[in-house]
């Protein structure tokens, strides 16, 4: 430890901290802009100076290293006249266009200016122009005059993003910030740079002269999309959401966002929102009063239960839903008799239903990810379906940590992978199985008879092997499960081989979760399993068809595992009543639409993958006659007569769920009962690879415009080997006919030689394949 | 992608660093491409970062950082006049004015024919030859008159 005094201050701190560090422990403020805490140091904007005693001229704090027994003097004579000075030059080229910059009021720049600029300035000389660049719908660099070439933006892309897209070209008088070739910034958390640049040079183009900042109100709220549980800042305007901000915690989101969650707020605004109930009668849509939707709803759920038992009710909900919305539906139903509720929409595999210790999770705190030493991924779409935890596998990897991965893709991850199998989804467990039996003969091993027989079937390869060595090498080894793997047909195989495989290198071992309240719907009893009756999973609901549905928040032919199948079960329902926040396309299927709200007009809770509760309150009040789902299945149940039904507010029924229980104890990614078989599962022909694209995830980010308008949205193509295409006499590039059992979709396909052969990559939760079937399994390709 | 040529003499630079430091050896990749053909578009910026598995944005940096390289054709014999202090002290802008009126082109402008580009350059730690300019960045010509001018274009000229 070295003890140093700043400003007359004494503090003791570790060998190796910045004296700008050291200063902010103590509360100093030293003024700054290249510097972020979680950015390497440039020490180019020179604004920190300070003086340090015994040094011959300022230094930069940010820069200068602690040593025992220094001095520092932030306020000083010399130091204020340094900082002054460098405030001079950084505003002689600034264009000093505050009154029309959308930063301000919230600019680094402005705000220093006030504390340390003259004012009026001594430059006549002409200033430079840095002329505008597009680079993408979400960031503006429109002002780049204004830049003062902090290189924090650069820096974020490469240390934090993975990629170098943005660079600091040219030299001196003449540096620009720019992309290669004019190319647009295409990172899942690109915003992030609008929010470090220090002055507005770099602002959000769907919120640029929206509003200005000292107009809006500020509200906590929490991400309802990936799992992580973003804690995020919503700015008001008029009853309107106008932006979203990180709230900063450091175990969740850290200070950043993924641009998903940072602007799919303009999906709130969107035109399809619902905001009158609706009822179709002879054919035709009505907007109605709610007691009378209601009404109807009630009715029709008693007539069926009624006449044809209470099993002939199925509910489904998204994983997005929050925990209160899912619990009320969950009892509703139950309520009615009926046990058929889910939220594992995308899910095919259910074989370990009731057989598992508890909820999946993460297995960890996501803060501990970036502690981790060895991974093991297994089918995840990593850096879209989970942006920022991938940006901690990559801040674990700079530390040194490995990453294995076992996947159907091979999308580049921007970290160094150590080991990577790429193979179609029917040899994953095959796989896993080789990693395991490699890894149990290094131990020497006797593996459960639960895993032996697939095990014995297999030999592993060079690259399982390596997989098994570095996995043994390490000393906080995590193995984690994507979203892939859960919606995977062989979900509970993979899952108990990953969980021996755990436990031979003594890992942690979870799953990365796919939406907000993955986690919060198996709490809600939002499952079929959930009492001593079972009733049926998502998948058996729809195969063995029900006379009604109620759908929360389902678009289901974006939703579900099988679209086809989805669509086809709500076309021979009796009855469909859709809660939606939008007008979609049950209006196609469901006899009533009742709106409610998306959830920042409501409150709730969401419970992330690591298990961490977070309620949040509604940011604005609910649009037209859109309600809070809670109240309304809280008004059906108590139209249902079903008791217990009354709750004062979202509290109350988060209390039922949550007071009282021991959340730790409820989650368990453990399974019993479930054995691994070689080869069960087998498809004749080529077979579907899907992913859910970033932006096709929930009903709110498909309506966000401008992440509509990034290449992570582009129209789906499917992708095959070259090897694939030339056996089907196919060009890349030409329009080709995907059929799944008796449904297809257009689409050109291209080739990928990253892809494993006998397999054809097509997104889901996509408009254009929508009338496709099952997300894995057999597909047909032919020229269109 | 980049020529044989031009990826044999970047292995040979790549020796002098540790394998996991390819991109230390950017600096001569866009020289050798350069000496093959004038000058670096941004396709062999690209190809340059491909070979040494580097970001593309950071070889632009590279490449437009340093006044040396061309970032547009510059013409078969490129005249770099040295306009820095000392040469400014015995003539350097006369100079540049007589080469400028005797190829009829200004500053970053090739002639007509392909033949020659003049440009502006930083001292060559030569001042003592001054003025002077460097020929194709490799050459260094100095103690310029108008004849000496003459002579040394028109010797070019022939090649
Ligand atoms: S654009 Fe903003 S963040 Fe990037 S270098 Fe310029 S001032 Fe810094
Ligand atoms: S903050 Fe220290 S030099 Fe920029
Ligand atoms: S000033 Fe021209 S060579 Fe030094």
């Amino acid at each position: 430890m070295i003890n140093i005094e700043i400003d007359g201050k004494h503090i003791e701190v570790e060998n190796g901290c910045s004296v700008i560090d050291a200063a902010h422990r103590l509360g100093i403020y030293i003024p700054h802009f290249c510097y972020h805490k979680k950015l390497s140091i440039a020490a180019n904007c020179r604004m920190c100076l300070v003086q340090i005693e015994k040094a011959p001229k300022p230094l930069p704090a940010c820069a200068t290293p602690v040593a025992e027994g220094m001095k520092v003097f932030t306020a000083s004579e010399q130091a204020v006249k340094a900082q002054k000075g460098v405030m001079e030059f950084l505003l002689i080229n600034h264009p000093l266009d505050c009154p029309i910059c959308d930063q301000g009021g919230e600019c680094e720049l402005q705000d220093l200016a006030v504390g340390y600029g003259g004012s009026a300035s001594r430059y006549q000389e002409e200033k430079r122009v840095v002329l505008h660049k597009d680079i993408g719908p979400l960031v503006a660099a429109e002002e780049m005059s204004r830049c003062i070439n902090c290189t924090r933006c650069v820096r974020f892309g490469i240390e934090i993003g993975g990629a170098m897209e943005l660079g600091q070209a040219f030299r001196g008088e003449h540096a620009e910030i720019m992309a290669f070739m004019s190319d647009t910034v295409d990172s899942e958390l690109s915003g992030n740079m609008i929010d470090l640049c220090p002055v507005g040079a770099l602002t959000s183009k769907p919120f640029r002269y929206s509003a200005r900042t000292w107009e809006l109100s500020r509200r906590k709220s929490i991400s309802p999309h990936d799992s992580l549980g973003s804690n995020l800042a919503v700015q008001v305007k008029n009853n309107r959401v106008m932006r979203v901000l990180p709230i900063e915690n450091e175990d969740v989101n850290e200070c950043w966002l993924s641009d998903k969650d940072r602007f799919s707020y303009e999906g709130l605004n969107s035109a399809e929102r619902l905001t009158k109930p609706m009822i179709k009668q002879g054919g035709k849509w009505l907007e109605v009063e709610w007691q009378v939707a209601l009404e109807y709803v009630a009715n029709g759920l008693r007539q069926i239960a009624h006449e044809t038992g209470a099993e002939n009710i199925g509910a489904l909900a998204t994983p997005n839903s929050t925990l209160e919305e899912l619990y009320l539906l969950q009892k509703l139903v139950r309520g009615l008799g009926s046990h058929n509720v889910d939220f594992r929409l995308r899910q095919s595999d259910f074989s370990a239903d009731s057989k598992q210790t508890g909820a999946p999770w993460l297995g960890m705190a996501v803060a501990d990810i970036n502690r981790v030493d060895r991974f093991l991924l297994v089918g995840s779409f990593l850096r879209k379906d989970h942006p920022l935890l991938a940006s901690r596998v990559r801040q674990a990897t700079k530390a040194g940590a490995q990453v294995n991965l076992i996947h159907s893709t091979d999308d580049d991850l921007l970290m160094p992978i150590a080991n990577k199998e790429i193979v179609s989804p029917t040899e994953m467990t095959t796989v896993l199985a080789q990693v395991l039996k490699a890894l149990a003969t290094a131990k020497q091993a006797t593996l459960d008879t639960s895993v032996q027989q697939i095990v014995q079937s297999v030999t592993p390869s060079a690259i399982a092997q390596a997989m098994a060595d570095s996995l043994a090498g390490g000393e906080r080894v995590a193995i984690l499960l994507g979203n892939f793997a859960q919606q995977h047909p062989q979900a509970s195989q993979l899952q108990l081989l990953a969980q021996h495989i755990a436990a031979l290198c003594g890992a942690t071992f979870g799953f990365f979760g796919e939406a907000a309240n993955s986690v919060g719907g198996y709490l809600a009893q939002a499952v079929p399993f959930a009492d001593a009756e079972h009733g049926m999973n998502a998948s058996a609901m729809l195969a063995a068809q029900r006379k009604a549905y109620i759908l929360l928040n389902v678009e289901a032919e974006l939703d579900m595992q099988n679209p086809q199948q989805a669509l086809a079960a709500m076309g021979a329902a009796d009855m469909v009543v859709a809660l939606s926040a939008y007008k979609h396309h049950a209006t196609e299927y469901a006899d009533v639409l009742l709106p409610i709200t998306p959830f920042t007009e409501t409150s709730g809770t969401f419970i992330s993958s690591e298990g961490r509760v977070q309620s949040f309150k509604g940011t604005v009040q609910p649009l037209g006659e859109a309600r809070p789902a809670w109240k309304v299945l809280r008004v059906l149940g108590n139209m249902l007569n079903i008791p217990g039904f009354d709750y004062n507010n979202s509290e109350a029924v988060r209390d039922e769920v949550l007071v009282g229980t021991d959340l730790p104890a409820k989650l368990g990614n453990v399974l019993h009962g479930v054995s691994a078989q070689a080869a069960t599962w087998d498809v004749t022909g080529l077979q579907r690879v899907s992913d859910v694209p970033i932006y096709a995830t929930d009903a709110i980010v498909r309506r966000a415009a401008s992440l509509q308008k990034t290449r992570d949205a582009a129209t789906p193509r499917a992708l095959m080997h070259s090897v694939e295409l030339k056996k089907l006499n196919l060009q890349s590039g030409e329009m080709v006919k995907l059929t799944q059992e008796h449904g297809s979709a257009r689409l050109s396909v291209i080739a990928d030689d990253s892809l494993p052969h006998g397999v054809v990559r097509v997104a889901a939760g996509h408009a254009v394949t929508a009338e496709l079937g099952a997300m894995f399994g057999a597909i047909m390709v032919e020229r269109a | 992608m980049l020529s044989e040529q031009v990826r044999a003499k970047t292995d040979r630079e790549l020796k002098k660093y540790p394998p996991d430091r390819k991109q230390s050896a950017v600096m001569s990749a866009l020289r050798f491409v350069q000496d093959e053909k004038g000058w670096i578009d941004t396709a062999d910026m690209a190809d340059v970062a491909a070979y040494l598995g580097m970001p593309q944005m950071s070889v632009y940096e590279v490449a437009t950082f340093y006044n040396m390289y061309n970032l547009k054709p510059m013409g078969r014999h490129t005249l770099t006049v040295c306009t820095n202090l000392s040469c400014q002290l015995v003539g350097a802008m006369e100079t540049l004015n007589y080469i400028k009126s005797k190829l009829g082109i200004g500053v970053g402008e090739v002639t007509a024919d392909g033949k020659f580009g003049l440009r502006e350059g930083e001292c060559q730690n030569v001042c003592d030859e001054a003025p002077l300019f460097m020929i194709n960045n490799k050459k260094t010509c100095g103690h310029l008159t108008k004849e000496k001018i003459d002579q040394i274009l028109a010797e070019l000229d022939k090649e």
